[in-house]
C-alpha cells in the first residue's frame, strides 16, 4: 500500500503547530498502524528530518499509552481497539490519512502527537482508591458480592485510561473515565466506605482540570477500546447526587 | 447540598429537571390542541379551562421560569464545554459514534426557541397581552368565552404558517429524540436494562409530540 500521511507537527507545548505531509510506500495491509508510523519515522531519519513523536508502549492494547485521532476518530476507524491494534487493512491503497493528537484543554500537546494526560492521574489521586487495607487475595466467594456486581465492577475496571473518551467527546468530557473508576469501586464492599467522598472529590477535580460536562451523546462508549458502558456514567450521576443530598 | 449546582453534574441536573418539567407541559399542551380535531366547542372549552383554572394560573409563571432556567443553563454549559476544547480537530467523523441531534441540542434548542417566539406572538400575545378584544366570543354550555378556535383556524388559513408550524414540530421532535433518555441518564435513573426501555419510551413520546403538533396545521390545510 502507498499512503499519504497528513501529520500534526508541533515542536513543544507553546509552539504553533501545523500539518505536514509525508509519503510511505510498500506498506503491507497486515502492518499495524504504529508499525506503519515506525516506517514513516525511519524514512524521516534517513532524510535528515526529525521523526514524529507519538505515545506507545505495550503495543498489545492493554497499557493505554497509544492515542492518535485518525481520520476524525479516536484510535482510528475500527471498534473496541487501541491504535496499536489498528491494522492497515482498514485503509485503502493511495489513501490520505489525517493523524492528529487528542484535542482537549486538559490534555496539552507535549510534542507532535504526544499529549499530557496527567490530568487523569490527578483525578485518580482525588479519590480513585480505597484507603482500607484489603489484605492478600481473598478466598473465592469470601467477598459478599453477587456475580452480576462483580462482573460489572470488572467491566469498569477494564478502563486503561487512554483518553479516547475525552478525545472523541464534543465537550472533551472525562465522564466515561471518571465514572468507570467510580463505578469499579462503588460496586465492591471495599469501596463503599469512601463512596460519597470519592464521587464528590473526583468530580470536583475533573471540573477543575478543565474537562467539559456530559451531553450523553454516547460517542465515548463507541470509541472506548474497552467498550465501557454509559451505564457507569448513570451510576456516577447517581452516586454524586446521593452524596450531595446526604451532605 | 451547598455546592451541588456549581459542579458539572449539578448543572446537568438543572437541565434534566427543567427539561422533564417541559416534557410534561408538552403533553398537556398537546392534549388541549388535539381537542381541535374533536370540535370547535371542545377546544374552546379546553382553552377556556386553561385560561381560568387557578392551578393553571399558578403554573404559568413556573412554566416561563422553567424555560428561562433551561435556556440559561444550556448557554452556561455550552460556553464551558467549548472552552474545554480550545483547538478543534481538522477532521472529525462523529456520525459513526453519535447521532446528529445529540451533538446539536443547543442549535436545535435555539431553533425551537425561534419557533416559540413566533408561536407566542401568534396566540399568547393576542389573547393574554392584548386582552383578546379582537377575538369574537362564543357560548359553550352556557358560558361565554373567547373563540380561540376562530383564532387558530384564521392563522392556519395561510399556508406559510402551516409550514412554519410543521417545521417547528420537526425541530421539537429532533430535540426530544435525544432529550428524553438523556434527562433520565443525568438523573442517574438509567442502567443497561433501563437504557433500552427509556429509549423506546422516548421514541414513542417524541413521535407522539412531533406528529401530534404537526397534525393540526396539516388538518387545517387539508380542510381549508
Amino acid at each position: 500500500m502507498d499512503l499519504t500521511l497528513k501529520v500534526w507537527r508541533q515542536a513543544n507545548a507553546t509552539a504553533k503547530g501545523k500539518f505536514e505531509q509525508y509519503k510511505v510506500n510498500d506498506i503491507s495491509p497486515d502492518t499495524s498502524f504504529l508499525e506503519m508510523m515506525d516506517v514513516m519515522n525511519e524514512n524521516l531519519i534517513q532524510q535528515g528530518v526529525e521523526p514524529v513523536a507519538f505515545d506507545h508502549d505495550c503495543r498489545e492494547g492493554i497499557c493505554g499509552m497509544c492515542s492518535l485521532f485518525v481520520n476524525g476518530r479516536a484510535h482510528g476507524p475500527d471498534d473496541d481497539i487501541t491504535t496499536c491494534q489498528l491494522h492497515m487493512r482498514k485503509f485503502k491503497d493511495g489513501e490520505t490519512i489525517t493523524i492528529e493528537p487528542w484535542r482537549a484543554a486538559a490534555f496539552p500537546v507535549i510534542k507532535d502527537l504526544m499529549v499530557d494526560r496527567a490530568a487523569f492521574d490527578k483525578i485518580l489521586q482525588a479519590g480513585g482508591f480505597v484507603s482500607v487495607n484489603t489484605g492478600g487475595v481473598p478466598d473465592a466467594n469470601a467477598i459478599p458480592i453477587g456475580k452480576a456486581e462483580a462482573d460489572e465492577a470488572m467491566d469498569a475496571a477494564t478502563c486503561i485510561g487512554c483518553g479516547a473518551c475525552v478525545a472523541t467527546c464534543k465537550n472533551s468530557s472525562a465522564m466515561l473515565f471518571v465514572s468507570a473508576k467510580v463505578s469499579q469501586l462503588a460496586l465492591l464492599p471495599q469501596g463503599k466506605i469512601e463512596a460519597k467522598r470519592r464521587a464528590k472529590n473526583m468530580l470536583a477535580k475533573m471540573d477543575e482540570m478543565g474537562f467539559g460536562s456530559c451531553s450523553n451523546t454516547g460517542a465515548c462508549e463507541v470509541e472506548c477500546p474497552k467498550g465501557i458502558s454509559l451505564a457507569h456514567i448513570a451510576r456516577f450521576n447517581r452516586e454524586f447526587i446521593k452524596a450531595k443530598f446526604n451532605d | 447540598m451547598s455546592s451541588i449546582f456549581s459542579a458539572s453534574i449539578g448543572k446537568k441536573l438543572i437541565m434534566s429537571i427543567s427539561g422533564l418539567f417541559l416534557i410534561v407541559f408538552l403533553l398537556v399542551h398537546l392534549g388541549i390542541n388535539l381537542l381541535m380535531l374533536v370540535s370547535a366547542d371542545a377546544y374552546n372549552a379546553g382553552a377556556h379551562f386553561m385560561a381560568t383554572n387557578p392551578a393553571i394560573k399558578i403554573m404559568e409563571p413556573l412554566l416561563a421560569l422553567g424555560f428561562v432556567i433551561h435556556i440559561l443553563y444550556a448557554t452556561i454549559l455550552t460556553l464551558q464545554n467549548q472552552k474545554a476544547r480550545p483547538e478543534n480537530y481538522s477532521t472529525v467523523n462523529q456520525s459513526e459514534s453519535s447521532t446528529w441531534p445529540s451533538r446539536n441540542m443547543y442549535v436545535l434548542g435555539g431553533l425551537v426557541l425561534t419557533f416559540l417566539v413566533i408561536h407566542i406572538i401568534n396566540f399568547y400575545w393576542k389573547i393574554k397581552v392584548l386582552g383578546g378584544h379582537d377575538i369574537p366570543s362564543v357560548i359553550v354550555d352556557g358560558v361565554e368565552m373567547h373563540d380561540t378556535y376562530w383564532l387558530v383556524a384564521g392563522l392556519f388559513k395561510f399556508w406559510w404558517f402551516d409550514v412554519i408550524y410543521v417545521i417547528g414540530a420537526i425541530f421539537l421532535g429532533l430535540h426530544l429524540s435525544h432529550a428524553f433518555w438523556s434527562a433520565f441518564q443525568t438523573l442517574g435513573l438509567s442502567n443497561i436494562v433501563w437504557r433500552k426501555r427509556l429509549h423506546v419510551i422516548g421514541q414513542i413520546y417524541t413521535y407522539l409530540i412531533a406528529i401530534g403538533f404537526a397534525i393540526i396545521p396539516i388538518y387545517f390545510l387539508i380542510t381549508g
